[in-house]
């Protein structure tokens, strides 16, 4: 296998997605490769080689500055083409999954995306990826060569092997199209915390808070855990929480690394809405909640007493 | 204490006003429900406009429409449904063969059982209720089938459309004002904000299914109450994919319903073969009943855990649900007239259901044709459609023909068992078995609101949901495909400050948990509710509060009930 | 000025939605629709056209002859035409063949504004308009909450991971928006009778000159090779708060190096 991986960066550091995708590459074998494209970067392939690539392609140039799909499909069609790779990863995000694409219909190559894992099974690539809500999981593959491949974000964790990797800088051609988008203005902030889609950790409240103010008790748990605060439908129709908070059938599907439900019963319109989430832990004071039919740790307990607590208890291991 | 002792805060003559639109859409003959009344209506009128091309000129662009609340046809249609298909056949007679149409399969055979918490007893089927030749049938299936052909026609159906008030001026039906779509909770428009248009037309048919909303309006503004007040039965439907298919139409009585005259419980439950690899099944219950407690979705949960029930579905999933109101006052209920200046009633709406045969599809269709025919004659030159009696010729066809006929024989059957189930079978038998002379004249009816309540703790006795042979009803209502908006502003008028017990009964009854007890003040509780579950079946009219139609194009997404 | 909106039709959203284990593809047999997210797209078309005046919408779509329903939805609330390439050879295309045929299909038209929406709710992809805008080699801007059309141009206001950009490029462009972007209309019922004689085209993969083996499955470059249940949760961890539940909680969460 010979292996690209796209490594983005913003604010000067590579993103933890494409280096997490990087340490899989590295599992799988072959020679494995990054490429970081913008401007002023050469300094960020030093990165790549501590998490395990062997060697890392620069494309350094004013054209590439503002993060945009266009111009960075022209640099890796181009090194696909030159080093023959047969395989491109990419960590999720709103840059890779629109030079992904670009770079499919560049190439006509196949693009499998949302995956969550990807293996070698009889000598076949093969991709993991949920769908249909996260109800059913699907076995993906690739006809021909290149695969290209987007994983979920957070799919795999970056591993330090503080290695050093062979730096090549390329020459970048660009294609009179790609360049004809301009960024005008780019953000640049770090938002407050994470949004809910995005976030690892995600505390959600429903009725059996009680009150609406609830609601800042959770807000603490959730700060304490580095995540966002979601809510159910029952509690939003009631005003205790905003509409862009709400999870289930009629309002946002996350699937984060930990769910905290607190007082929410479970009802299958919530349930549709997080029930891809790799642990869920429910605190609820009834022991029937269906919730506790789907969860990892069920807590039956009053979660006034309990979270409180718990965050005291998250913080103080925090520091 | 009695629910209607705490009415609605609703009058029906605020469903009544004058044509005021600057703009309004002006069409030949307006349709209110793509059900089977309507379709019939609306493709016979197509078929009799081929033949008089002149009047389908005079009638403008859209000779034809009919709207309906419902995201596309089918969607709020559920039914049995075991259908006699003499009526399709003769609405498309040359021109369709039943072999077209979307049924299930032939009625084979067929059973009843009287059920006790464990057993099945056989008993002989009561002539009134044979099904031999008929055909099983999805009604939503049916009702997207004859949208097709009535499109095919030339017919434009208007979907997401609700009817909101019945347009009237100097004393005749001009048409009908739709419903705004695009308010907040709170009534307030929001960006997407699109007012209701009035729609007019030379006649309009309403063929709204169970507790028409413009019909009850209509009856109500024309003196049509019939003799007797209608009343209900609801009825909670699932279908299943099962692993065996089912070799008999059955049909249950008894448990786990209660037989003693003080609980009015009257209904039953079916069990069809639906094709090969499903089973549609359903609970039926009159909403005349007294106990507060009592739940038609649980108790269909607990009917499926009959022995009898369980050996079905065993090995099967789930695949359907829904719930709507089946009219039960038969004969004496029905409307004193069925048309008023521009106007004519069909289907449900007005009342067409053979409770003790469970037939009323065919009734709609046929009078659906009917009220076409009449239509077309009206609209002859020589004659005024919306002059008074313009339409009589509809009334007297369907009070006539087999559709009165029938309503006529069984006029009594159902109110007989408010004397419990074995006074109330008996008399139902010495009814079939004089052709309806027994009893004499007319036995008095009562709303299903003004049942004293009751209470039992039936509710100790649901089965929990286990998540695969019962189930919750949130579960259910997610089942339907609901599609209400969650801000979408709250179409069930209901007293909410009432006895524990009233607010407990309407939490019970409702089978889609629309209605929640909450806080007690006072010696009050306040009732929640919560709209955005309602599949709109139309409990609530019966029993004390009253519907009216949801934003066009929101509520179930039936497919298969 | 001319818009074309790429929309799709697919299942409806709902509890019986399922893949069809035969063929390992959605059971696309039951009810559908307009892609709920493709509505956005075509309400933000329909505003430009009432903010520019002279232009005209046009509905492109790839899908079997049922996807002129829901195309005549989006017809009711505005769009002038619609255009479907309905063909058996097309059934089961995956990116790169979905692409392909768009780009196909768009050329001729050659509109100065291609208009997706946000995602396709049966597959989750998010990628097709960046596939296509390569093929058409027209500048691209995705996830557009705010979107205006001047002088030539479209200025684009759209939300990553890190806040909002705003982005220019010249028209001919490709534009993706996100549900953020608008509320979409009602079809008035003015609308909805009037789409029936608004001009919906069908066209063959032949039409356009696309040989069949760059559609459909052939043209394909994934498989999808088989479904499996979601692993099982596994066993429920149940305990009663008798006042240690935070401890356990922080244990239980440190075992699964959650914190």
């Amino acid at each position: 296998m010979k292996t690209l991986v796209f490594l983005e960066h913003h604010g000067g550091e590579l993103l933890r997605s494409g280096l997490g995708v990087l340490a899989k590459a590295v599992s799988l074998g072959g020679e494995v490769a990054g490429v970081v494209a913008g401007s002023g970067v050469e300094g960020l392939a030093a990165q790549a080689g501590e998490y395990g690539a062997a060697r890392v392609y620069v494309a350094d140039d004013p054209a590439l500055a503002t993060p945009l799909p266009q111009p960075r499909v022209d640099v890796l069609a181009a090194l696909v083409r030159r080093h023959g790779f047969d395989t491109v990863f990419f960590g999720q995000s709103v840059l890779a999954a629109d030079l992904a694409a670009g770079l499919a219909a560049r190439l006509d190559a196949g693009l499998n995306w949302d995956l969550t894992d990807v293996v070698v099974e009889g000598g076949e690539l093969v991709g993991k990826r949920p769908a249909l809500a996260d109800s059913v999981l699907v076995d993906v593959a690739w006809k021909g060569e290149p695969r290209l491949a987007l994983f979920r974000t957070g799919a795999f964790d970056p591993v330090p092997v503080g290695g050093a990797a062979e730096v090549e800088r390329v020459a970048v051609e660009l294609e009179d199209f790609s360049t004809r988008a301009v960024m005008l203005e780019q953000a640049h902030e770090e938002q407050a915390g994470p949004s809910i889609e995005d976030a690892d950790v995600v505390v959600a409240g429903g009725r059996g808070l009680g009150k609406p103010e609830g609601f800042a008790m959770l807000e603490e748990l959730a700060k304490a855990l580095g995540g966002a605060v979601a809510a159910t439908r029952a509690v939003v129709d009631a005003g205790w929480y905003p509409y862009s908070a709400q999870v289930g059938q009629t309002g946002k599907t996350v699937a984060p690394k930990l769910y905290v439900a607190c007082g929410i019963s479970g009802a299958i319109q919530h349930k549709v809405g997080m029930q891809a989430s790799g642990t869920i832990v429910a605190i609820n004071k009834d022991p029937n909640a269906p919730i506790f039919e789907f969860c990892d740790l069920g807590v039956v307990g009053d979660v006034n007493a309990i979270v409180p607590k718990l965050t005291e208890l998250v913080r103080a291991r925090k520091s | 204490m009695r629910p209607a002792d705490y009415p609605p805060p609703f009058d029906p003559n605020e469903v009544v006003t004058a044509p005021s639109d600057a703009e309004p859409i002006e069409v030949g003959v307006l349709v209110v429900g793509a059900g089977p009344a309507g379709l019939a209506c609306a493709i016979r009128l197509a078929q009799l406009l081929e033949t008089a091309p002149a009047l389908a000129e005079r009638l403008g662009d859209v000779p034809v429409a009919v709207i309906d609340k419902g995201s596309k046809p089918g969607a709020h249609l559920l039914s049995g449904a075991v259908v006699d298909p003499s009526s399709l056949r003769r609405l498309f007679a040359g021109r369709r063969r039943v072999a077209d149409m979307p049924f299930a399969g032939r009625v084979e055979r067929e059973a009843v059982y009287y059920l006790t918490p464990r057993r099945a007893l056989r008993i002989p089927t009561p002539p009134t209720m044979r099904n031999h030749g008929n055909l099983v049938a999805s009604v939503s299936q049916l009702g997207r089938w004859l949208a097709a052909q009535a499109e095919e026609a030339g017919v434009t159906i208007l979907p997401e459309t609700s009817g909101e008030k019945l347009l009237v001026a100097d004393g005749r039906v001009r048409g009908v004002r739709t419903g705004d779509r695009g308010r907040g909770r709170d009534g307030q428009p929001l960006a997407t904000f699109d007012p209701g248009v009035d729609l007019l037309a030379r006649a309009t048919v309403l063929a709204e299914g169970t507790q028409g909303h413009l019909t009850g309006a209509a009856i109500a503004r024309f003196g049509l109450e019939g003799e007797n007040p209608q009343v209900w039965a609801l009825g909670v439907k699932e279908v299943w994919r099962v692993e065996r298919p089912l070799d008999r139409v059955m049909h249950t009585m008894g448990w786990p319903l209660r037989g003693a005259a003080r609980y009015r419980e009257f209904g039953g439950s079916f069990v069809y073969p639906f094709g090969k690899d499903m089973v549609s099944l359903g609970m039926v219950v009159g909403l005349d009943h007294t106990d507060a407690e009592l739940s038609v979705h649980d108790l269909l949960q607990e009917l499926k855990t009959h022995p009898l029930l369980r050996r079905i579905l065993r090995g099967g999933e789930r695949v359907a649900w829904g719930a709507k109101t089946i009219p039960e006052g038969g004969w004496y209920a029905l409307p004193r007239r069925l048309h008023a200046p521009g106007l004519v009633l069909c289907g449900d709406a007005a009342g067409l259901v053979n409770v003790p045969a469970l037939k009323g599809i065919h009734y709609a269709v046929e009078s659906g044709r009917l009220a076409a025919e009449a239509i077309f004659a009206a609209l002859q030159p020589g004659e005024v459609v919306g002059r008074p009696g313009a339409l009589a010729p509809y009334d007297e066809a369907v009070r006539r023909g087999f559709v009165g006929r029938d309503l006529y024989r069984v006029r009594n059957m159902r109110q007989v068992f408010s004397h419990g189930l074995l006074v109330g079978a008996a008399l139902a038998g010495a009814a079939t078995a004089t052709r309806g002379a027994v009893p004499r004249g007319r036995v008095a009816g009562e709303r299903d609101a003004e049942q004293e309540l009751i209470r039992t703790g039936r509710a100790r006795r649901y089965p929990a949901p286990d998540g695969r042979l019962t189930f919750d009803k949130l579960s259910s209502v997610y089942l339907s495909g609901n599609r209400t908006r969650d801000d979408a502003p709250n179409h069930i008028r209901v007293e909410t400050r009432v006895p524990r017990e009233l607010a407990e009964l309407w939490a019970h009854m409702c089978p889609a948990q629309v209605y929640e007890v909450g806080p007690e003040d006072a010696g009050k509780v306040e009732l929640l509710v919560t709209p955005s579950n309602c599949v709109q079946c139309g409990a609530i009219t019966a029993k004390g509060g009253r519907l009216t139609p949801a934003e066009g194009g929101s509520g179930p997404e039936y497919t298969l009930t | 000025m001319k818009i074309a909106v790429c929309v799709k039709h697919v299942p409806e959203a709902g509890a019986a939605r399922r893949i069809d284990p035969q063929t390992l593809r959605l059971d696309r047999s039951g009810e559908a629709g307009l892609n709920p997210f493709d509505a956005n797209a075509v309400e933000e078309a329909l505003r430009i056209k009432e903010q520019v005046g002279d232009c005209e919408v046009l509905l492109v779509s790839m899908g079997p002859e049922r996807a002129l329903e829901g195309m005549r939805k989006a017809l009711a609330m505005g769009a002038d035409r619609s255009l479907l390439v309905c063909d058996e050879a097309a059934a089961g295309s995956d990116l790169v063949a979905t692409s392909y045929v768009l780009a196909a299909a768009l050329a001729p038209e050659e509109p100065d504004l291609v208009l997706f929406g946000q995602q396709a709710n049966d597959s989750d992809g998010a990628v097709l308009w960046a596939a296509v805008a390569d093929r058409l080699r027209r500048p691209l801007v995705s996830q557009a909450a705010e979107l205006r059309v001047a002088a030539g141009k479209v200025e684009v206001k759209r939300q990553t991971e890190f806040g909002y950009d705003r982005i220019e490029a010249p028209l001919p462009a490709v534009v993706a928006v996100s549900d953020a972007i608008n509320e979409p209309r009602y079809p008035s019922l003015k609308g909805i009778m009037g789409a029936k004689s608004k001009p919906q085209a069908t066209v063959s993969l032949s039409d356009l000159s696309i040989d069949p083996a760059r559609a459909g499955e052939e043209g394909s470059r994934t498989i999808v090779r088989a479904l499996a249940p979601p692993p099982p949760r596994g066993q429920t961890v149940r305990i009663e708060d008798d006042g240690s539940a935070p401890e356990r909680i922080v244990a239980f969460l440190a075992e699964r190096k959650l914190i």
